[in-house]
């Protein structure tokens, strides 16, 4: 049927976690030369399948072929060997070692390191794909997209032709997706063959040849990307028509539950990172920061949650001081809610189970414990419930939160932080690496806070996103809030100016 | 477009289409797994018959000399107990800050310093008390000193950001050395020939629960730590504090944990459990405070940890079994002439094992799909 050769087959793949099938026979021929984009919801098993091609789990039945020659991968130096390589969904770099030290480390067969070679053919490389990268500088003062490329160089360094790119734009922000866009097709010009996995719609619309949905572990449909559309791919994925516009009240506006004044911090390296914020934010409506990233962000959400220690500047939550509480007290006496941006570094225990983190940040109080004593069954009762409302997809409640998929780590920080009906919640990036369903629901579950009477910070770099859900924003730029304004007056214009700090 | 039809909801499981006899095989090779760290100690167990063949000994009769003298009869089993109770409290000791994710390596020292308070309050509190409080005020001041000394890395950790390894380890020569200070210009017995002191009351002398032994009770106290240490970490909120800490320090400080507390107060109990040795040793055993007293108890308590892979009760088995090997090998060097030192290299070889024994996991998909294929050509007949 095929006319184009295919670079990689999988035929009848099966792959269970005790007794759960996270692969389900699943058939996949991907052609040479092409983008080829795999969608799916959360937990679709996605990075699983990925994963055995790249020789990190064996299949437990099923073939893979490399170029129609049946092969068996069973480990990453294998696949390597084939020409495949894997950028992961998570990926991992030495922080303190340089961007040559990080490319070459870990290259067969070279017992003696010659680092100036390899550091004039990095150079040479990165030339050839347009990346403007300095190979001596340490890897934890590059922004998080130029990590992205370094990962990139280091599969074409070892001679990859086939990247797999498990959720590679979620990392990004919306003015590195264009030039990794670019990236992309100049590579598949020159001849590799790329799988992008994404849960952005037009993102596939824009870049796949073809397209695979999966469901449940199976493979629901195997399309040509010119012969379907956004929402079509969306119901093949969710299983149902996911409607793309939320229908919002308008908001019934309270007292004040957020007031920042004249905000002070520096970032981890010491840099002034917020310099004298203000805002405000009251009952019953939903605060857009709009900004490029980069420009205090984290710091703000981190300061206003209690993570970071403001230089100056006061906190005032439920118009009480907060300067003096720690996050457990805020999230408590205060009634703040707070999803962090980095959910595997910051908002979960992973190697604890799902059970545990939905109580992460309140299990030292009653119900959960009682003078000191956890009651382990509440504690799992209270998880099970929790994850039936948010839909987490999981063996169950005993399972580390470390084998959850992306989406469904994310689900839990969500619930946790949503259930207890807090007066203010702070949220940063919540629908990073959630599918389009899950996004919807998280979206319909904050207005429903809203309404409720919650104020809501949305801190999002997806400037949709906010048009879509905030009732007013604020654009954040160098540390201060350089303009705000109701959503009905912001244009992508006027938001791109000030986003720039080019206007006031 | 080719779309193929929709998954089935109810997806087969593979664990029903699985024959019995495969599935008892896996349960079998599961278990195997789990006694790991038994076929370490056998292995190495092995390998020192070996050894004490070189050594030109016959190895059945120094190994039943080994377990005869520590496991066969009441007085070896006395002293075996009695040595396991400084094992057990050391890696106690190593065990609950290693839960924190911070490495103790100095139990040594808080050892030391515990016996040295312990013996303090012995020997200079005055005897007005009834003499139960006044050992309890003995037993509580050897906790208390190891706790303090353990206080020491764990705040330079906490507030300096200091690496504990290397403090905690260096604070132990501290320790040792002003044991020895105090001994030689202040504590030491007029005349004695090696520095010691005065020996204490014999009203503060632990009791025995084993007549005619030196089987004292802070064996059964020991042993009673662990079991609460057991709990703390099964059942409490501050072991799952401790715990959350040792997993992911950000993620304990967005969960509201203090974790510079936390730092402190895992520190200074695995200090205490270490003291408590301390106190024991002079209290239940020597009667009186020795310079260099300890062989080494606290590194020991590493081994032990390591042996348990970290369970407190776990530390109760291995601490025993050490103590047992330590105590045959006096009797195996009394009765087949071959040396002491033949049991530490059963130690250094059972810690080999047990590490090159973490290398293999259990791996429930690998395992499953190697039993199915073994079935295959039995499956024909
Ligand atoms: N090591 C593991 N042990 C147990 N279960 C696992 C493991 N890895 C994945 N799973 C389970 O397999 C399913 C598929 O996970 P996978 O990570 O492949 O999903 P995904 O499609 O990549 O989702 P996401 O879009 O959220 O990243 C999930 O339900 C997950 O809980
Ligand atoms: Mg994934």
């Amino acid at each position: 049927m095929q006319a184009v050769p295919s670079r990689i087959s999988l035929e009848g793949i099966v792959k269970t976690f005790g007794g759960f099938r996270a692969n389900d026979d699943v058939s996949i021929h991907v052609a040479e030369g092409s983008i080829h984009a795999i969608l799916g919801e959360n937990g679709a098993g996605k990075s699983t399948l990925m994963n055995i091609i790249y020789g990190l789990y064996q299949p437990d039945a099923g073939r893979i072929l490399s170029r129609g020659r049946e092969v068996k991968i069973s480990n990453p130096r294998q696949a390597m060997a084939l020409g495949i390589g894997m950028v992961h969904q998570h990926f991992k770099q030495v922080d303190t070692m340089t961007v040559t030290e990080n490319v070459v480390l870990g290259l067969p067969g070279r017992p003696v390191l010659n680092l100036a070679q390899d550091r004039k053919r990095i150079i040479d490389l990165a030339q050839e794909l347009g990346f403007d990268i300095d190979p001596d500088q340490p890897m934890w003062s590059l922004p998080i997209g130029m990590q992205q490329r370094v990962e990139i160089l280091k599969l074409l360094y070892r001679q990859a032709d086939l990247l797999i790119l498990d959720e590679p734009t979620s990392v990004l922000t919306p003015s590195e997706i264009k030039p990794f866009f670019n990236l992309l097709s100049r590579l598949r010009s020159s001849g590799r063959t790329i799988v992008l996995i994404t849960h952005k719609l037009d993102e596939v619309m824009e870049m796949a040849d073809r397209v695979t949905v999966m469901r449940l572990g199976r493979v629901v449909a195997n399309i040509e990307a010119s012969e379907t559309n956004s929402r079509e791919l969306a119901r093949l994925m969710v299983g149902r028509d996911v409607i793309f516009d939320v229908t919002r009240t308008p908001p019934r506006i309270g007292s004040p539950v957020l007031e920042v004044a004249d905000l002070v911090a520096t970032d981890e390296r010491g840099l002034s990172a917020l310099n004298g914020l203000s805002l405000t934010v009251k009952a019953g409506e939903i605060v857009g920061i709009a900004g490029v990233d980069g420009n205090g962000q984290r710091e703000l959400a981190e300061t206003i949650a209690g993570l970071r220690k403001a230089s100056a500047g006061t906190v005032k939550i439920c118009g009480q001081v907060a300067d003096r509480l720690n996050p457990a007290e805020r999230k408590r006496r205060l009634r703040m809610g707070f999803v962090p941006e980095d959910r595997q570094k910051v908002g979960l225990d992973l190697d604890s189970d799902i059970a545990f983190n939905m109580v992460l940040r309140s299990f030292r109080l009653p119900p959960f414990s009682r003078h000191g004593w956890v009651d382990f069954a509440k504690i799992k009762t209270h998880a099970k419930q929790l994850a039936e409302r948010y839909d987490v997809r999981m063996r169950g409640v005993g399972q580390r939160a470390r084998d959850l998929s992306g989406g469904n780590q994310q689900k839990i920080i969500l619930a946790r932080e949503m259930e207890d009906e807090p007066e203010l919640l702070i949220v940063s990036q919540p629908t990073k690496g959630l599918d389009v369903g899950a996004i919807d629901f998280v979206q319909r579950t904050l207005l429903a806070q809203r309404d409720r009477g919650t104020g809501i910070l949305y801190i999002s770099t997806e400037l949709e996103e906010l048009l879509m859900v905030a009732d007013r924003l604020a654009v954040i730029f160098n540390g201060r809030i350089v303009g705000e304004l109701p959503v009905s007056e912001a244009t992508p214009e006027r938001l791109g100016l000030l986003m720039t700090g080019k206007a006031a | 477009m080719s779309v193929v039809g929709q998954p089935s909801v109810k997806a087969q499981t593979p664990s029903g289409a699985e024959p019995r006899a495969g599935r008892v095989a896996q349960s079998l090779i599961k278990f195997a797994f789990m006694l790991k760290t038994v076929w370490a100690v056998l292995a190495a167990l092995i390998l020192g018959a070996f050894l004490v063949q070189l050594a030109g000994g016959r190895p059945v009769a120094a190994y039943s000399a080994l377990f005869e003298g520590a496991f066969a009869d009441y007085y070896g089993i006395s002293s075996t107990l009695v040595r396991m109770s400084p094992l057990l409290l050391a890696s106690l000791a190593v065990i609950i800050p290693l839960r924190a994710g911070l490495f103790n390596i100095g139990a040594e020292g808080q050892i030391y310093i515990g016996a040295l308070l312990s013996t303090l309050v012995a020997l200079y509190l005055p005897e007005v008390l009834p003499s139960w409080i006044h050992v309890i005020a003995c037993i509580g001041a050897g906790a208390l000193g190891g706790a303090l000394w353990g206080l020491i890395p764990a705040a330079l950790k906490a507030y300096r950001g200091t690496n504990e390894i290397i403090t905690s380890l260096l604070l132990s020569y501290v320790a040792v050395y002003t044991v020895g200070a105090v001994l030689h210009a202040w504590l030491m017995e007029p005349g004695a020939p090696y520095p010691y002191s005065r020996e204490i009351p014999d009203a503060l002398v632990l009791p025995t629960f084993l007549s005619e032994t030196e089987a004292h009770i802070g064996v059964l106290i020991a042993v009673a730590a662990a079991l609460v240490i057991a709990v703390i970490f099964r059942q409490t909120t501050l072991g799952l504090s401790i715990q959350t800490v040792g997993h992911n320090p950000h993620a304990a400080v967005y969960a509201g944990l203090d974790v510079k507390r936390l730092t402190l107060s895992s520190f200074a109990l695995g200090g205490a459990m270490a003291g408590l040795a301390g106190a024991f040793e002079v209290l239940g055993l020597k009667y009186r405070l020795f310079d260099h007293f300890s062989p080494g108890y606290g590194m020991q308590g590493i081994i032990v940890a390591f042996l348990a892979a970290l369970s407190p009760l776990g530390s109760i088995v291995a601490a025993f079994f050490l103590a047992g090997l330590q105590v045959g090998a006096g009797a195996m060097q009394r009765t087949t002439g071959i040396d002491t030192t033949m049991v530490e290299a059963l130690q250094g070889m059972i810690v080999l094992f047990v590490a090159i024994g973490l290398a293999f996991r259990y791996h429930p998909e690998r395992w499953s799909r190697r039993v199915a294929a073994w079935q295959k050509p039995t499956q024909g007949e």
